[in-house]
């Protein structure tokens, strides 16, 4: 399952290590919020990067006092039909100012993309082949919106105030 | 005696066809093949199932097809409504019953 | 009208190019149908039971001549010459092929037109009242915040991905004709003890398997929060609603489960946080679309002599069809005219290619180029002059579109059913058409008076029949169609949910179980008492005692 980010194909440094699994001696570790909450002596002592795994049913709220610690926060999409994490995306990124990965898992295509972006996800473990070069062009299918969110690019507001202002 | 046949929907236009005697499909009802034994349907849905694949029809399922009088029809009215297109249409395709 | 601007017309064409592909996509096989299910439903696409079906957005009900016109095109060209109206102010073609969708969007597009959340579980197209920007009784033209919300809804990031559909209506007049109260949410342009005006916030009413009447969770919000509050909902619905049983996904189960006060709670606590730094209603975006939607040039001198009177006496049925159908307007000469597409033996809702050419005429001429849709599958010319009235009944008349029956009993809401629908458990055409037909006489309907007629061919309501005065469900009960009567729903600002009131009909019965229901009701009337009001003052005894008498 090929990762995506910044537009290209890349590395995957993290291990997702199972809740049950040893955690392997070195290297960026993803962990789930369970895990997280009952090892984090440990987890801390390794001293290497440490990433969360959330479940869609979980609330941003539970973990939001942590941020600092991870550099990763994965969202999992149990199926796309899963909306919750679009909404978790923007808490993290918008009210609790989250900067670091924020990745995209489970069941993720093309076609939810954009929506994805938009929120402010930046990486993305995409579930099916033939990834990059449709998401290069799924991320340019739509270059305007109508919501400001998270996402740099502007929303429609800004562009008709600019326009307001040019006349 | 009951049989079964296999409908389903074209992929390109939605329209309701039978999976015929001759592996295509078919609009009319009267081409399609049908299935006397539990096998024999299995062997009908299988067959479908690869049109499936092959992007031809989408959804397929059996259908019931019951002695009515001599001639095979659909047992159930869905079918039947589904085989005949919506009843009060009477002038083929135009909202029936103008008020001049 | 809104229009377009530079932007808004990119946007749907990029979203045409966008469906175009993922069509390319599924012809060829790269998609799946599972996979390509939710992309064409996001775009109004389904699989019914003879073809693909597509629905139209016609946001907030509002239409031009040129977009009825660019709506008759695609009948003829890319259907069998028909559409229908439906209960959410769209309009849907039922004989589509797949290979043709995205021409035809792209022909909808030079007219301003989408299919974008016509279905799927996202904010679908916002209603409005049908008469808004001409009703008497308006405080407040609430197309401009219709608008507002159907940009902010369109593709909304966050929320296209909710775990069941999402339905907004918005009211701006003091009686209701927008059906609130039965909307995911309701919004009800109000004034506050100050005099300001603001919004009344109403939500998880719903019809479908669980019917359920909207409450209020915020009595005055300020205007320009409209967004922020809207957004602040949404978020708790969805990270909270069920995503664990379909049937309990809506807003209303949300509601239901932890109690409106618990939710409002959560949304304002939500929105004390939403609504800093929320910066996407600034006044002057208000103010740009705001002039979309101000009145039309009305003449001054209208309202003087208008020969009204005249025509009305010299022609009774003109007389008849301007009692039933026309209502007043808030300029002074100026009538708003209901166009009931309920024709004897009709199809509720249907509308063919000629007749739709012939209305957008008709309000190119009288009407300032304005049309609606209505939820009661009706359309509606706004802003026509007392003094056109004559000369517009005529012409409508001569279209077969002067059917004086607005508000009576044959004016029924009547999903498609199973002539159609592939969800459907039993035909509701059919019986829409007998009951049309055998209450055929005019002035026996109007003996009989107000009587909202709502048919559903299954539990989805979408016929609405849980809040018709008499509601009729269609079942399926071992092969066989049957029909379930259910009393005393309404659908206006004293929203009620119908009770069923005993065992089903069979499709020959449904129809004299009806008359049963008038002919009691006709019986047991005071004088002037309309059917919904007889009711609650009867009950459902008197109507169940006479309908299972025989049985
Ligand atoms: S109520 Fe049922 S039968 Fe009628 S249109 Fe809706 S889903 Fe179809």
């Amino acid at each position: 399952m090929p990762l995506i980010k910044n537009g290209a194909i890349a590395e995957d440094a993290w291990q997702f290590p199972a809740d049950d699994a040893p955690l392997p001696g070195q290297g960026p570790v993803a962990i789930s919020l369970e895990r997280w909450q009952r090892e984090r002596e440990v987890l801390q002592a390794r001293r290497a990067p440490l990433g969360l795994l959330v479940k869609s049913d979980t609330q941003v709220e539970d973990f939001a006092a942590d941020l600092a610690e991870f550099e990763l926060i994965a969202l999992d999409f149990p199926t796309f039909r899963d909306g919750r994490p679009y909404s978790a995306a923007r808490l993290l990124r918008e009210r609790h100012g989250y900067t670091g990965e924020l990745r995209a898992v489970g069941d993720v295509s093309r076609d939810q993309f954009l929506f994805m972006h938009r929120c402010g996800f930046d990486a993305f473990q995409v579930s099916s082949g033939g990834a990059l070069e449709g998401w290069l062009r799924a991320v340019s299918e739509i270059s305007i919106w109508y919501q400001p969110t998270g996402d740099p690019r502007g929303a429609l507001g800004t562009l008709r105030h600019r326009r307001a202002a040019a006349e | 005696m009951k049989l079964d046949i296999v409908s389903a929907n074209r992929l390109t236009d939605g329209r309701v066809v039978y999976l015929t005697r001759d592996d295509g499909w078919s609009e009319s009802i009267i081409d399609g093949r049908s299935a006397a034994t539990k096998e024999e349907s299995a062997d009908l849905l299988a067959d479908a199932e690869r049109a499936v694949e092959a992007g031809i029809v989408v959804a397929p399922y059996l259908v019931s097809m019951a002695d009515d009088g001599g001639a095979f029809a659909p047992l159930h009215f869905r079918e039947r409504i589904r085989l005949f297109g919506p009843k009060h249409n009477r002038d083929g395709g135009q909202p029936a019953g103008r008020v001049a | 009208m809104y229009r377009y601007d530079e932007f808004d017309h990119a946007f749907v064409h990029q979203r045409v190019a966008q469906f175009r592909d993922q069509v390319a996509r599924r012809l060829s096989g790269e998609l799946s149908e599972d996979e390509f299910k939710p992309l064409r439903l996001m775009n109004g696409l389904y699989l019914q039971l003879h073809a693909y079906m597509l629905r139209v957005a016609i946001p907030y009900g509002t239409l031009s001549s040129r977009q009825m016109r660019c709506l008759a095109h695609i009948a003829r060209r890319y259907d069998k010459g028909y559409g229908h109206i439906t209960t959410r102010q769209n309009i849907q073609y039922n004989w589509i092929k797949l290979t043709e969708v995205p021409d035809l969007l792209a022909d909808l597009a030079e007219v301003e037109m989408h299919a974008i959340q016509t279905s799927g579980n996202c904010i679908r197209n916002v209603t409005a009242d049908h008469f808004a920007g001409a009703a008497a009784d308006e405080i407040e033209d609430p197309r401009l915040w219709c608008e507002i919300i159907r940009q902010w809804s369109t593709l909304h990031p966050e929320f296209s991905f909710l775990p069941r559909k999402f339905k907004i209506a918005v009211s701006g007049a003091a009686k209701d004709r927008a059906a609130l109260r039965v909307h995911d949410i309701g919004v009800q342009i109000c004034r506050n003890d100050a005099g300001e005006i603001g919004f009344e916030v109403m939500v998880g009413g719903g019809q479908g398997r669980t019917p359920m009447i909207a409450k209020t969770i915020r009595k005055f919000l300020p205007k320009a929060e409209l967004l922020s509050y809207l957004e602040s909902i949404l978020r708790v619905y969805n990270q909270l609603g069920r995503r664990d049983n379909m049937y309990k996904a809506r807003i209303k189960i949300l509601v239901h489960e932890m109690g409106a006060d618990a939710l409002a709670e959560m949304v304002e606590a939500e929105w004390r946080q939403v609504r800093e730094g929320f910066v996407d209603l600034p006044e002057a975006e208000v103010a740009r679309i705001e002039r979309y939607f101000a009145p039309p040039p009305f003449d001054p001198a209208a309202g003087s002599d208008s020969g009204l009177d005249t025509a009305r006496r010299a022609d009774s049925e003109f007389d008849r069809w301007l009692e039933q159908n026309v209502d007043a307007h808030r300029q002074p000469g100026y009538a708003i005219a209901t166009i009931s597409l309920k024709s004897d033996g009709g199809v509720p809702g249907d509308i063919d290619a000629a007749q739709m050419e012939a209305v957008a005429d008709l309000a190119e001429r009288f009407s300032f180029d304005e049309l609606r849709a209505t939820h009661q599958q009706n359309l509606v010319l706004p802003h026509v002059r007392k003094g056109d009235l004559y000369e517009l009944w005529q012409s409508l008349k001569a279209h077969g579109l002067a059917i004086a029956n607005r508000g009576l009993i044959s004016d029924i809401i009547a999903c498609p059913g199973m002539d159609y629908c592939s969800l459907a458990t039993a035909r509701s055409i059919p019986v829409a058409q007998a009951i049309s037909a055998r209450f055929q006489d005019l002035a026996r309907q109007k003996d009989i008076g107000d009587l909202r007629l709502n048919i559903s061919g299954c539990i989805n309501a979408c016929g609405h029949h849980h809040v018709g005065h008499i509601g009729i469900l269609g079942l399926e009960k071992k092969g066989v169609e049957n029909y379930q009567i259910t009393l005393g729903g309404r659908a206006d600002g004293e929203a009620a949910i119908g009770a069923i009131v005993g065992p089903a009909f069979s499709a020959e019965d449904i129809v004299g179980a009806v008359e049963t229901v008038v002919d009691t009701y006709l019986d047991l009337r005071e004088t002037g008492e309309p059917f919904i009001d007889a009711y609650a003052r009867l009950g459902r005894e008197p109507f169940k005692e006479r309908l299972y008498a025989a049985h």
